[in-house]
């Protein structure tokens, strides 16, 4: 099968260039407001998106994006709403792909077959679930993988050569290279170990390989773009949407455009980078 | 309910680290390779008479095991019914069963060459059991504790400092317990490298329920000993708290393939049942959190729920995953007590037998005064007294005067 992910990574492959990814929490800060985000990404240079599927206990994620979670469930959002507002994203545009990234219990809980069903329906193209190791893989990965949904792994730096096949088998879709052993919106990785762990993975997959946690700037997402095929920016873009907002977390004006417009610097900076040769 | 009874409750888990549908290894990537490493170094360990020896040595001269199994004479006159005997793990060195657990797990951390150990804690007890023994082997010690709880525990939080620990005051989600857990797991996935997480409980990810069950088991294995020779037989029944489980499991674990002894664990029940409480068991379901499968307190939507205990090594909206096990399977009984029950146990004690428990254990007293009254006189109940009340005194002590 063919996903809206392969079609869209085959395409940058031969225009020669890397992807940028971004994340935003779904819901934030409130459903209306997010859904125009989502709807303005792709316009921004948003390649590939990825939506947070809000939790109470975001463990790999660190202060930016857990409030952002938590700004979301205070209005109510849940993972009903989350797959609803997939539905109203793909009925503007019907290419970009979308991936759900967030923790396995809200999943559990609304049933694994029932999620992967309406997920797919909905829109949804891609899953990474942080806490589901390839040790976990009947949970959630393989039914994903029959369900027509990639699954997408992190690998990070203490995923050694030996445990890296593990990491990779069932992966499909990318594989998320998290930079730095942490969580997210820690400090940046250094774009030469990057590239050294990017051409280590390469060595035993042939998937597109974004690379993420860390890079805020534009300079960052170039030097990154110029190592990998793609550069995922979340808590940069999280930290725009917060500092828009009123005294009482709730959207302006301002809310929508300031994540836009950061999105669309970002990408600036990956498109104007060259990727090494492979 | 129709499940297959096993040849034997004390099997678990299996290779994968799953009791039934629950354990597992639940987390983040970053951490996978560390989890398979201290797999390892356990299996090793257990295998070494080295290991076992110098933590034998440790246990007796140190913490100063074995600890006492002691009739309670005036509480069981009071309740006019079971024998009641008292496990003393109060008795500990720092006034609790959690230098057991974390005794073993720092001789384990050394073996790997770890050199920085984080824990998490609720009422300061795993934490200040965590500082001590970081301070008699020169590690450094980081201590995550809400900052609710860093409010109602001061005298551990003051200990911990003591020793040499920091400790971190955990401002995010409710403040407490789970959310310290949260900030050290965070904490761990950023210093994976030369960092060694210290679990203060049965639950986590494996191979953590089975290795603090196996430190903890020495409860469950001296009192066996010490009941065969004051009684000449085992006891008719067990009881003992729950937040996460450890003291229950430790107490429990060698009794499960012993079909005449009874089993209750205890949570708490905070409020009561229909309102804010800790009973992840009477009041939760199936979930997946920090690592482990295990029943949760949740909504519809599978967010997790703040929790409620007046004490707070109870207040966690989890609990170990073989206790979820021995439940769905109907091994042990699990029961709950409010807090208003376990501040009456708590003085219960106190006046009768002159020992002052912490609130933990006070929510088993408060059951076994309901159950021991029902029991023949030749019914033998043992109350795990999983830690001693000093650290609740102030708090207890502002309840009773009514200032709170």
């Amino acid at each position: 099968m063919t996903t809206r992910i392969d079609t869209r990574f085959a395409e940058l492959k031969k225009q020669g260039r890397s992807a940028f990814v971004t994340y935003v929490m779904a819901g934030d800060p409130d459903l209306g407001t997010s859904l125009s985000i989502v709807k303005a990404l792709p316009k921004a240079g948003a390649d590939v998106i990825e939506l947070g599927i809000p939790f109470t206990d975001p463990m790999a994620d660190g202060p930016s994006i857990q409030a952002a979670g938590l700004r979301a469930l205070k209005i109510g959002m849940t993972l009903t709403k989350t797959l609803e507002l997939v539905r109203d994203f793909r009925k503007d545009d019907n290419v970009t792909p979308l991936v759900l990234m967030g923790y396995y219990n809200p999943i559990y809980i609304y049933g694994v077959d029932k999620f992967l069903a309406d997920a797919k329906t909905a829109g949804v193209d891609g899953l990474i679930i942080v806490d589901l190791p390839p040790e976990e893989d009947d949970e959630l990965c393989i039914p994903a993988l029959k369900a027509g949904l990639n699954f997408i792994r992190l690998a990070t730096p203490t995923t050694d050569d030996k445990r890296l096949p593990a990491v990779l088998a069932n992966t499909s879709g990318f594989v998320y290279y998290v930079s730095i052993a942490g969580i997210t919106g820690a400090a940046a990785a250094d774009a030469n170990a990057v590239g050294e762990a990017v051409a280590r993975i390469k060595r035993h997959t042939r998937l597109p390989i974004c690379v993420g946690f860390g890079i805020r700037t534009p300079e960052a997402a170039r030097a990154i773009a110029e190592k990998a095929d793609g550069s995922v920016v979340g808590t940069a873009l999280v930290d725009a949407l917060k500092n828009s907002l009123d005294a009482e977390g709730r959207a302006t004006a301002r809310t929508v455009n300031a994540v836009a417009e950061l999105a669309a610097t970002l990408a600036q900076g990956v498109k104007g980078a060259k990727q090494a040769a492979e | 309910m129709n499940i297959a009874k096993p040849n034997s409750y004390r099997s678990g888990p299996d290779e994968r680290g799953h009791f039934g549908i629950f354990g597992g290894r639940f987390v983040a990537e970053t951490l996978m390779p560390l989890i398979l490493d201290l797999e390892k170094a356990y299996t090793a360990a257990k295998a070494d008479p080295a290991f076992q020896a110098e933590m034998n040595g440790y246990l007796k001269n140190y913490v100063g095991r074995p600890s006492p199994l002691y009739f309670a004479e005036r509480l069981t006159e009071h309740l006019g019914g079971a024998k009641i005997y008292l496990k003393r793990e109060e008795l500990n060195h720092t006034g609790s069963h959690k230098v057991n657990n974390v005794l073993g797990q720092i001789m384990l951390a050394r073996r790997m060459g770890k050199k920085r150990i984080i824990a998490e804690t609720g009422a300061g007890q795993h934490g200040v059991a965590t500082a001590t023994l970081c301070a008699r082997f020169g590690l450094e010690c980081v201590v995550y504790m809400g900052a609710v709880d860093v409010e109602r525990q001061q005298p551990n939080v003051i200990r911990m400092e003591m020793l040499g620990a920091k400790v971190m005051p955990v401002q995010s989600g409710t403040r407490t317990l789970k959310d310290a857990m949260n900030e050290a797991l965070r904490d761990w996935v950023t210093n994976v490298h030369n960092t060694f997480y210290c679990i203060g409980t049965v639950a986590g990810p494996h191979p953590y329920p089975t290795l603090v069950r196996d430190f903890q088991s020495i409860i469950g294995n001296e009192t066996k000993a010490q009941m065969q020779e004051v009684e000449g037989r085992l006891p008719d029944s067990l009881v003992a708290c729950i937040g996460g489980g450890s003291n229950a499991m430790g107490l429990f674990h060698p009794f499960l393939d012993d079909p005449s002894v009874e089993i209750f664990g205890v949570e708490a029940a905070g409020h009561g049942l229909t309102q804010l409480h800790a009973a992840s068991i009477a009041g939760g379901r199936p979930g997946v959190l920090h690592g482990n499968r295990t029943y949760l307190l949740m909504d519809a939507d599978g967010q997790i729920q703040d929790a409620h205990s007046i004490s707070a090594g109870l207040d966690y909206p989890g609990i170990g995953p073989e206790h979820s096990w021995l439940h769905e399977i109907g091994r042990v009984n699990y029961l709950s007590a409010t807090d208003d029950e376990a501040l009456a146990a708590f003085q219960l004690l106190s006046r009768l037998e002159g020992i002052i428990p912490a609130l933990e254990p006070a929510h088993a007293i408060a059951k076994v005064m309901e159950l021991a009254p029902k029991r023949p006189r030749d019914h033998l109940m043992v109350v795990n007294l999983s830690g001693r009340g000093d650290k609740d005194v102030p708090q207890v002590g502002d309840i009773l005067r009514g200032k709170k």
